[in-house]
C-alpha cells in the first residue's frame, strides 16, 4: 500500500504543480479527485499482489511445462495465441484503429463511409494482433536457439525504416505508434513471466541476457505490418 | 448509485479483457500439458486480485487523473495561455511550459505504469538484486520524459517524425555496440513495456491537443508519434544507465585496487 502511495506522489506533485502555480485554475470537482486517487493507489496494490501470485507463477510453471514437454509445435502455437489473443481485444488497440480509419478517410485511401471505416479499422487490428501473434513466436525461437537479440531487432529497425520509404505518409505517425500501444498490463507481466521461465529451464540460457526480450519483438513487428497494411490498402 | 454501476462497467471490460488470456492459458494447460496446476488456488485468488486491481486503477484513473490531466494539457495548449492568439508565430519557444509538462507528466505517468513496475520485478530477480527496481524505473522514466518532450517539440515545429525516429535507431544500435551484453534484452523491452495504462491517455490527449492549437498543424497527422518517441528513448536512456553502472563499478575497483597498493 505505501509502495503504491510512493508509485503515484510523482503524479500527484506534478499535477499539483501546474494546477496552482502555473495555470492557476481552481481544481473541479476535489472530492471525485480525491476518491479517484484512493481507488488508483487500492488498485495498484491489488494488481501488484496478484501479479506475485497469480500471473507470475502461471506463466512460469507454463513455460517450464512446456519446455519439459519437449514440443516445440505446442509451444509455438500457445506463443501465437497468447500474443494474438491478447492484442486483438486491446482496448488502446481499437481505439487507435478506429482513429487510423479517420486519417485513412481523411486522406482520401477508402471510402469515408461507416462501413468502409469499420472494416478498416478491424483489418488493422487484425494485423497487429497477427504481428503480435508473429512476434512471440519469433522471441520464443530465440530464446530456444539462443540467438543474440541486437541481430534480429536492428534487421527489423532496417525492415522499419525500408517500409517507412515506401508507406503513404499518413500512416507512418499511425505505424509508429502501434508498436507502443499493442502490450497491455496483463499481457507484459505473462509474457515476461514466459519468456524468464522458458530461459531459465533450457539449459545454456541466462535468464537475463535470454530471458527478456519478448516485449520488444511486440513492439516492432506491428510498425513494420501497419504499414504494410498501408500500403496494400 | 451511480459510482457502483459505473465501476461495475470498468469491471465488466476488464473481465472482457481478462477472459481471453485466461481461455488460452487454462486451454493450454488441461489439453496440451495435460497435467494439474500447481498450487491451482492461490493462481485463481491472484488472478481475482488481479482483475478487481485493475479495475479499481482504471476506475480511479478515469475519475481523477485522466480528466484533470486532460483538461491541463487542453489548457496549455489553450492560444490564451499560449499568448498566440490571432496567428501566431509558431515560434517553439513560446511553448516553454509545454515541454516541461510534457516532460513531467511523462516521467511521473511511468512511475505509476503497472507494467513497468512487473518487468522491474522481474529484472530485479533475475539478476538476483544486481539490477534495483527503482533504478529501472527511474532510468525507462527519464527516457520517456525526453522523449515526450522531443516529441513535444516536434508538434510545434512540424518536422516529418521519421527523420526522428530513424537517427533513433542509429543512436540505439551503437550504443548496442558498447553497452554491457546482459542488459541488451531489457533495454529493448523497455520500451514497449512504458507506454500502457497510464501513459498512452494522457500522453494522446497532449498530443492532440498541441496539433489542435498550433496553427499549421493538423490534429489527425501531427497528433500521433508521442508514444512512439516514449517507447523509443527508454531504450537509449536503459542501456545509458548500464553504461554508467559498468563505468562507475570498474572505476571503484580500479581506486580500491590503487588504494591497496599505496
Amino acid at each position: 500500500m505505501l509502495e503504491s502511495v510512493r508509485d503515484l506522489l510523482p503524479i500527484i506533485a506534478v499535477i499539483a504543480f501546474f494546477q496552482l502555480l502555473i495555470l492557476r485554475q481552481p481544481i473541479p470537482d476535489f472530492g471525485g479527485l480525491v476518491i479517484g486517487t484512493i481507488l488508483v493507489i487500492l488498485g495498484l496494490t491489488l494488481f501488484i499482489h496478484g501479479l506475485k501470485v497469480g500471473l507470475f507463477p502461471i506463466g512460469e510453471s507454463m513455460a517450464h511445462d512446456f519446455a519439459r514437454k519437449g514440443s516445440l509445435l505446442w509451444l509455438l502455437a500457445f506463443a501465437f495465441a497468447l500474443g494474438f489473443g491478447t492484442t486483438v481485444a486491446e482496448p488502446a488497440l481499437i481505439a487507435v484503429a478506429d482513429e487510423a480509419a479517420k486519417v485513412a478517410a481523411t486522406g482520401g485511401m477508402i471510402e469515408k463511409s461507416e462501413a468502409a471505416m469499420q472494416s478498416y479499422a478491424d483489418g488493422l487490428r487484425l494485423t497487429v494482433a497477427l504481428s503480435v501473434g508473429l512476434a512471440i513466436v519469433i522471441g520464443v525461437l530465440r530464446i530456444i536457439k539462443g540467438w543474440p537479440i541486437q541481430y534480429l531487432i536492428i534487421g527489423g529497425y532496417i525492415g522499419v525504416v525500408i517500409m517507412t520509404f515506401f508507406a503513404p505518409p499518413e500512416i507512418i505517425g499511425i505505424a509508429y505508434d502501434s508498436g507502443g500501444v499493442t502490450t497491455s498490463t496483463i499481457t507484459v507481466p505473462l509474457v515476461t513471466a514466459l519468456g524468464v521461465g522458458l530461459a531459465s529451464s533450457i539449459q545454456g540460457r541466462n535468464p537475463l541476457t535470454d530471458g527478456f526480450g519478448l516485449i520488444a519483438f511486440a513492439s516492432l513487428t506491428p510498425m513494420i505490418f501497419v504499414m504494410g497494411y498501408g500500403m496494400i490498402l | 448509485m451511480s459510482y457502483f454501476s459505473h465501476f461495475f462497467g470498468s469491471l465488466l471490460s476488464t473481465l472482457r479483457d481478462v477472459l481471453p488470456i485466461a481461455i488460452i492459458l487454462f486451454g493450454f494447460q488441461l489439453v496440451i500439458l495435460r497435467k494439474r496446476i500447481p498450487n491451482l488456488r492461490q493462481i485463481l485468488i491472484g488472478f481475482v486480485f488481479v482483475l478487481l486491481g485493475l479495475a479499481f486503477f482504471l476506475e480511479g484513473l478515469e475519475q481523477a487523473l485522466f480528466p484533470l490531466g486532460k483538461l491541463m494539457a487542453e489548457q496549455l495548449t489553450a492560444p490564451d495561455f499560449l499568448g498566440t492568439t490571432g496567428g501566431g508565430d509558431g515560434d517553439w519557444a513560446h511553448y516553454l511550459w509545454v515541454y516541461v509538462f510534457a516532460f513531467a507528466i511523462g516521467f511521473s505517468t511511468t512511475i505509476a505504469e503497472p507494467s513497468l513496475i512487473a518487468v522491474a520485478i522481474k529484472a530485479n530477480q533475475v539478476s538476483g538484486g544486481a539490477i534495483g527496481t527503482w533504478g529501472l524505473r527511474i532510468a525507462v522514466a527519464i527516457g520517456v520524459a525526453v522523449g515526450i518532450s522531443l516529441g513535444a517539440y516536434r508538434i510545434v515545429t512540424g518536422t516529418p517524425l521519421h527523420y526522428y525516429i530513424i537517427v533513433g535507431y542509429i543512436l540505439v544500435v551503437i550504443q548496442t555496440v558498447f553497452c554491457p551484453k546482459t542488459i541488451i534484452a531489457l533495454a529493448y523491452d523497455s520500451g514497449g513495456v512504458t507506454t500502457s495504462t497510464v501513459t498512452v491517455p494522457l500522453v494522446a490527449a497532449l498530443g492532440l491537443g498541441l496539433a489542435n492549437n498550433i496553427p499549421g498543424r493538423n490534429p489527425l497527422l501531427d497528433g500521433f508519434g508521442l508514444i512512439a518517441f516514449a517507447s523509443l528513448f527508454p531504450i537509449m536512456s536503459v542501456m545509458g544507465y548500464a553504461q554508467l553502472s559498468e563505468w562507475r563499478a570498474r572505476r571503484n575497483k580500479r581506486s580500491r585496487a590503487d588504494n591497496e597498493r599505496n
